[in-house]
C-alpha cells in the first residue's frame, strides 16, 4: 500500500491545467500548419493562419490559447494499492481553483444550472475515477470548452439502423452544427453501452492521443471512412467553408443491450486540451 | 476593408458577405447575462448601459488580465444564443455584431429589416484576438465578471463580413462551393 497525500495530487492538476489551457504542443500545431497547404479555401487557409499564430502565441506567451478556458474534466486512474490520505475530489478542485487564479483563467462555471451563479474559482471539476491494477495514480485533465460541448449528443438508435444510421447520425451533426463548434474537430464517437456510458467512451475516445491507430481493423476502417465524409461536408475551418472539417474522429466501443445501440457524439474543438500525468 | 466606429448606413452599405474587415475604436462586450439584463431594462422602461446608436456588439468573455496588459484571451462565443434579444437592441440603434457561428433565419430576417451587419471573429483564437485590443473597462453589471460589459478599444480587429444587408451569406455560399456529399 502506497499513501499519497492529497496535496500531491492538487499539485499534479494545478500543473497540468496551467499546462493544459497554453500548451497545445508542436505536434498538434504541427498538424494544423500541414492542413493549410492542403485546404482548398482561401477564407479556410486565412482562418488556419490565424489560428496557428494564435496557438504559437500561447504557447510561447503562456497565455491561454482561448477565451473558454473550459469546464475541467478529469479522468483518474487510481491503482488499487494506493491509500489516499485526504479527499480526492477536493484534491482535484483545488487544483482547479490554484491554476485558474494563478493561470488569470476564465471561471465558467456556474454554481446552479437555473440560477446561474457563478463559483469564481471554475469549480467544481467533472472527475470520474477508475480503479485500476498497481500503486500509481494516473490523471488526464481536459478543460472543455461550451461551444463544442453545446454541439454533442447522445441518441438511442435501433440495432437495425447500424453503421448507416450512425454515419448519418455524426454528419448531419457536424453539418447543422455548422461553425458552432469551432472546426476543425477532433471527432469522438462512443457506440454501444447504455446512455451514459456511451457518452463517457466518447468523450475519453477525444483525448486519445491522434497518432494512436485504433486496434479495432473495422474500427480503425471506420474512423477514416468518416473522416473522409466529414471533410466532404464544405463546413471548413470555423465553418466558413472549406476541407479542412475534422482532424480525425476516434470511435470507443462498448457492449449493449440486444435492443439498444447507443450513439454518442461527443465533439472537441481545434483547441484539443488535455494533459496527462503519473504520480 | 479598414473602418471606425461608430458605423452608420454608409458604412453598412459598402460591408459585402465575404470581406475581411479590420475595426478601429470602441466596440462593446455582451453576451447571455448582459444580454438578458438589458433586454430586461428595456421591458421596464429603464435605460440601457451605453447609447446604442451606431454601435458595435462583441459577443465575448475574456479571460481576466495579466498586470500590464489591457485584457486576456478574447475570442467570440457562439452568436446564436443572443437571437432572441437581439431584435430590441437592434431597434435602439446596434449596427454592427461579432461572434462566431450561424444564427437564425429570424435573426437574418430582422438583421436585414434594421440595416444592420453580422461579422464573424475567429473562433479559439483568443490570444491573437487580446493583442489588436488597446484598453477594456468594465463599464456595465460587473459582479457577473466575465459576462460583464466592457467597452474596449481596439485596432485593426479582423472579422469577416458573415451576413450583409443585400442577403449574401457567407456561411451557405462558401459551404456549399466544398460541399461533395449529399446528406
Amino acid at each position: 500500500m502506497r499513501t499519497i497525500h492529497e496535496r500531491t495530487i492538487t499539485d499534479e492538476v494545478k500543473k497540468l491545467a496551467l499546462d493544459a489551457n497554453c500548451d497545445l504542443g508542436t505536434s498538434f500545431i504541427d498538424l494544423l500548419r500541414e492542413k493549410i497547404k492542403s485546404e482548398k479555401s482561401e477564407i479556410g487557409k486565412n482562418v488556419l493562419e490565424q489560428i496557428v499564430e494564435n496557438d504559437e502565441i500561447a504557447r510561447l506567451e503562456k497565455a491561454p490559447m482561448c477565451q473558454d478556458t473550459g469546464l475541467v474534466v478529469c479522468f483518474i486512474e487510481l491503482g488499487y494499492d494506493v491509500h489516499i490520505e485526504g479527499d480526492l475530489y477536493e484534491a482535484v478542485n483545488q487544483g482547479v481553483r490554484e491554476a485558474y487564479d494563478e493561470g488569470f483563467f476564465r471561471k465558467s462555471i456556474v454554481r446552479h444550472p437555473l440560477d446561474r451563479v457563478n463559483t469564481n474559482d471554475n469549480t467544481p471539476a467533472i472527475t470520474h475515477v477508475k480503479l485500476v491494477p498497481g500503486d500509481q495514480i494516473k490523471i488526464t485533465l481536459a478543460p472543455k470548452g461550451g461551444g463544442s460541448e453545446n454541439m454533442s449528443l447522445v441518441k438511442m438508435l435501433t440495432p437495425a439502423e447500424g453503421i448507416e444510421g450512425i454515419k448519418k447520425l455524426v454528419l448531419h451533426t457536424i453539418f447543422y452544427a455548422g461553425g458552432k463548434p469551432c472546426p476543425p474537430l477532433i471527432v469522438g464517437i462512443g457506440i454501444g453501452g447504455n446512455l451514459e456510458k456511451s457518452a463517457l467512451i466518447a468523450k475519453e475516445a477525444i483525448l486519445r492521443d491522434l497518432d494512436e491507430e485504433n486496434p479495432d481493423p473495422i474500427l480503425r476502417k471506420l474512423e477514416a471512412e468518416i473522416l473522409d465524409e466529414i471533410n466532404k461536408l464544405g463546413v471548413g475551418p470555423m465553418g466558413f467553408g472549406g476541407t479542412t472539417t475534422a482532424l480525425a474522429v476516434k470511435i470507443s466501443v462498448h457492449p449493449c443491450h440486444i435492443a439498444s445501440l447507443p450513439v454518442a457524439i461527443n465533439l472537441q474543438c481545434h483547441a484539443s486540451r488535455h494533459k496527462t500525468g503519473v504520480i | 476593408m479598414h473602418i471606425k466606429t461608430p458605423i452608420y448606413e454608409d458604412t453598412i452599405k459598402r460591408m459585402k458577405a465575404g470581406d475581411i474587415v479590420y475595426i478601429s475604436g470602441t466596440i462593446y462586450t455582451g453576451r447571455d447575462q448582459a444580454h438578458k439584463k438589458m433586454v430586461e431594462a428595456l421591458n421596464n422602461n429603464q435605460p440601457l448601459p451605453f447609447d446604442f446608436s451606431g454601435q458595435v456588439i462583441y459577443y465575448v468573455g475574456p479571460t481576466p488580465a495579466k498586470s500590464g496588459q489591457p485584457i486576456g484571451s478574447c475570442g467570440p462565443t457562439s452568436s446564436y444564443r443572443m437571437d432572441p434579444f437581439a431584435k430590441p437592441l437592434m431597434e435602439k440603434g446596434l449596427k454592427v455584431m461579432i461572434g462566431k457561428g450561424d444564427r437564425s433565419d429570424e435573426f437574418i430576417k430582422e438583421m436585414i429589416a434594421q440595416k444592420a451587419v453580422y461579422l464573424q471573429a475567429v473562433g479559439g483564437a483568443g490570444a491573437l484576438l487580446s493583442k489588436k485590443v488597446l484598453k477594456s473597462e468594465v463599464i456595465a453589471y460587473e459582479a457577473l465578471g466575465p459576462e460583464a460589459i466592457h467597452k474596449l478599444e481596439v485596432k485593426d480587429f479582423p472579422v469577416i463580413v458573415t451576413y450583409d444587408i443585400y442577403g449574401g451569406n457567407l456561411v451557405k455560399d462558401e459551404v456549399n462551393k466544398y460541399k461533395t456529399i449529399e446528406l
